[in-house]
């Protein structure tokens, strides 16, 4: 051994154990977090009763009703929709080593914004109705969900192998990234221009990003996606650790940084895309979350992408929470409260400086 | 032996720029590779480890091929300083124990934090080691660059312009440090350096690179100002000074 005089270091003991202190008590906040959204909302359940009703000895019907068949889905896509779109910001944040990577900035979620504007207009999945809780529904939600699918990963399809094609440095991605959104937005906007009434309200309601819209069914898609999602890039974190370094020292510490860029890439847009074709365009978590952490607790992925996944969760539930009771009884899609709730904290934390 | 490189060839766009270079390194040799801007310093060093695959020739490390080991092996046997850091959001521990990682799968170790908790000691980086390198200058990142490279106790130590961007202490402190590293570890050095003094004051051989060859491979005292000219293309003297040589442009 080359350093036989080593110690452990107390002082790095003490801050990782900080870190994992934050860790456990982001959970302890989305448990917390999970049981106060399942108890709000145009009929309030006492937590107690929500507690009872989870455990399966609540003995009212109608209470049982609310909180499996709405409150809990809507509740768990809101955690699930969290996580996936912050971890795979963070992702996209190191892997490109920019502050600007996230699904929206890398033209994503315009390409799923666009192919639901498509499925709404050319495979006429676009007419209205009512249903119960008087919104706008699209008519056949299952070809739009899987039009925004197909297009978001057609982009990031693109993005990849525009990058392979240059060489897969990170600022050829972002570039990409950058024309693809403003191309599909260009797209999404002559649609726009030449549909009927109908049509652009469908296509607007797309739009705004809402974890409502999730059933049983849906739920267990997203919900296993974004998990396979998070292991991966729990597994990957000290290869993102590398390249966050540079290219050239990840590579001689035995990072094979091409693959694990293209890699990253396609899981962060696998599971971005099939968030944003279930639930529409939740702008703010990807961008802004990581960053939070980051000032909160460093740019070491083994700890950032979980706490990222955590915190994530907890600002699109708090959010979703929000959004049902500032309106009460009519519902607010999350979308429009994320970016309302979170840009103030962002830039409070830009500056109040850091915190370590 | 600790490395042979065996008549090792690159070509970039077709133009060739290492046209066939043999040498060898022995155990605790710490071996400075000179030249102009742009003769290929770096380029010989990314293909020993391989991050640039040769177009021809062979490395060895210890026996072992080199080009035929997957990455990580390699990363147990070579370091490698490149001449650039980024810098992230990571403090200087978190960044030296990523030199661990061709050792480590998932979990860090006990043993991995003594040797990082070691490697800072004897770069005096104490004081430094919880802060973060996004926030340090650029001498302080080459020494945790260097730091990072020494827990990968490898056999063999590549290091790309390792003083560029030092002050005058820092760099004899870290050349110090490394050739006391290879002859109390037994481990081989190759190092590129642009300071031809500091070169011949803690290199056991210069490597001069011309053309894409090598134009002489000597030890410091054998070192002549006419070597210097027909590498360098200018005239210089070299004088001694209290038995260290000192090499002064005209």
């Amino acid at each position: 051994m080359h350093f036989a005089d080593g110690t452990l270091h107390p002082e790095y003991c003490r801050y990782i154990s900080r870190k994992t202190t934050f860790l456990v008590l982001g959970l302890l906040v989305l448990i917390a977090a999970i049981l106060y959204g399942i108890s709000c909302g145009a009929a309030r359940i006492p937590v107690e009763e929500v507690v009872r009703a989870l455990a399966g000895i609540g003995e009212s019907k109608r209470v049982h009703i609310i909180i499996w068949q709405i409150r809990l889905p809507q509740v768990l896509a809101a955690v699930v929709a969290g996580a996936g779109l912050s971890v795979s910001g963070a992702v996209m944040q190191s892997i490109l080593r920019n502050p600007l990577g996230s699904p929206f900035t890398l033209g994503i979620s315009h390409a799923a914004a666009f192919g639901a504007a498509f499925s709404v207009m050319i495979l006429g999945s676009g007419t209205m109705s009512s249903n119960n809780v008087g919104a706008v529904a699209i008519s056949n939600p299952v070809v739009t969900m899987a039009a925004a699918f197909v297009f978001s990963m057609l982009a990031s399809f693109f993005i990849v192998a525009v990058a392979r094609m240059r060489g897969a440095t990170p600022e050829t991605m972002i570039l990409a990234g950058v024309a693809l959104g403003a191309l599909f937005t260009a797209g999404t906007m002559f649609l726009q221009f030449f549909a009927d009434d109908v049509q652009l309200a469908a296509m607007v309601f797309w739009t705004f990003g809402d974890v409502a819209r999730a059933c049983w069914k849906e739920l267990a898609v997203i919900a296993g996606v974004t998990a396979a999602g998070l292991l991966y890039f729990f597994f990957n974190a000290w290869n993102y650790n590398a390249v966050d370094a540079g290219d050239e020292t990840a590579k001689g510490l035995g990072v094979k940084v091409e693959r694990v860029r293209m890699a990253g890439m396609l899981a962060a847009s696998l599971v971005t895309a099939v968030l944003v074709s279930f639930l529409g365009i939740i702008g703010f978590m990807g961008l802004v979350c990581p960053h939070m952490v980051r000032r909160l607790i460093g740019g070491d992925n083994r700890f950032l992408l979980p706490a990222s996944a955590v915190l994530g969760a907890v600002l699109l539930l708090l959010s979703d929470t929000a959004a049902r009771l500032i309106l009460a009884p009519h519902l607010l899609p999350v979308s429009i409260l994320t970016a309302f709730m979170g840009a103030p904290v962002f830039l409070l934390l830009i500056v109040k400086g850091r915190v370590r | 032996m600790i490395l042979n490189v065996d008549g090792i060839r690159f070509r970039y766009n077709g133009q060739p720029v290492l046209r066939g270079m043999t040498f060898n390194v022995r155990k605790g040799e710490v071996v400075a590779v000179l030249g102009p801007n742009g003769v290929g310093k770096t380029t010989l060093l990314r293909c020993i480890n391989g991050i640039l695959k040769p177009s021809g020739g062979a490395v060895f490390v210890e026996n072992d091929n080199v080009l035929k080991l997957d990455a990580m092996a390699v990363a147990r046997r070579i370091g490698y300083v490149a001449q650039r850091q980024n810098a992230a959001k990571i403090t200087v521990f978190d960044a030296i124990l990523m030199g661990r990682r061709p050792h480590i799968r998932f979990r860090v170790s006990d043993n991995d934090l003594r040797i990082v908790d070691g490697a800072i000691k004897s770069l005096h980086l104490e004081k430094l080691a919880m802060r973060h390198i996004d926030r340090m200058s650029g001498g302080e990142l080459q020494k945790v660059a260097v730091g990072r490279a020494l827990v990968q106790e490898a056999r063999l130590l590549l290091l790309d312009e390792p003083t560029s961007s030092l002050d005058l202490k820092n760099q004899v402190e870290i050349l110090k440090l490394i050739r006391h590293v290879a002859k109390e570890h037994e481990v081989g050095v190759v190092m590129t350096l642009h300071d031809l003094t500091m070169a011949l004051r803690f290199a056991d051989n210069c490597l001069f690179i011309k053309d894409g060859n090598i134009h002489a491979a000597v030890p410091p005292k054998e070192v002549t100002a006419d070597i210097i000219r027909e590498v360098y293309g200018i005239m210089v003297d070299i004088h001694r000074h209290n038995g260290i040589p000192v090499v002064i442009p005209q």
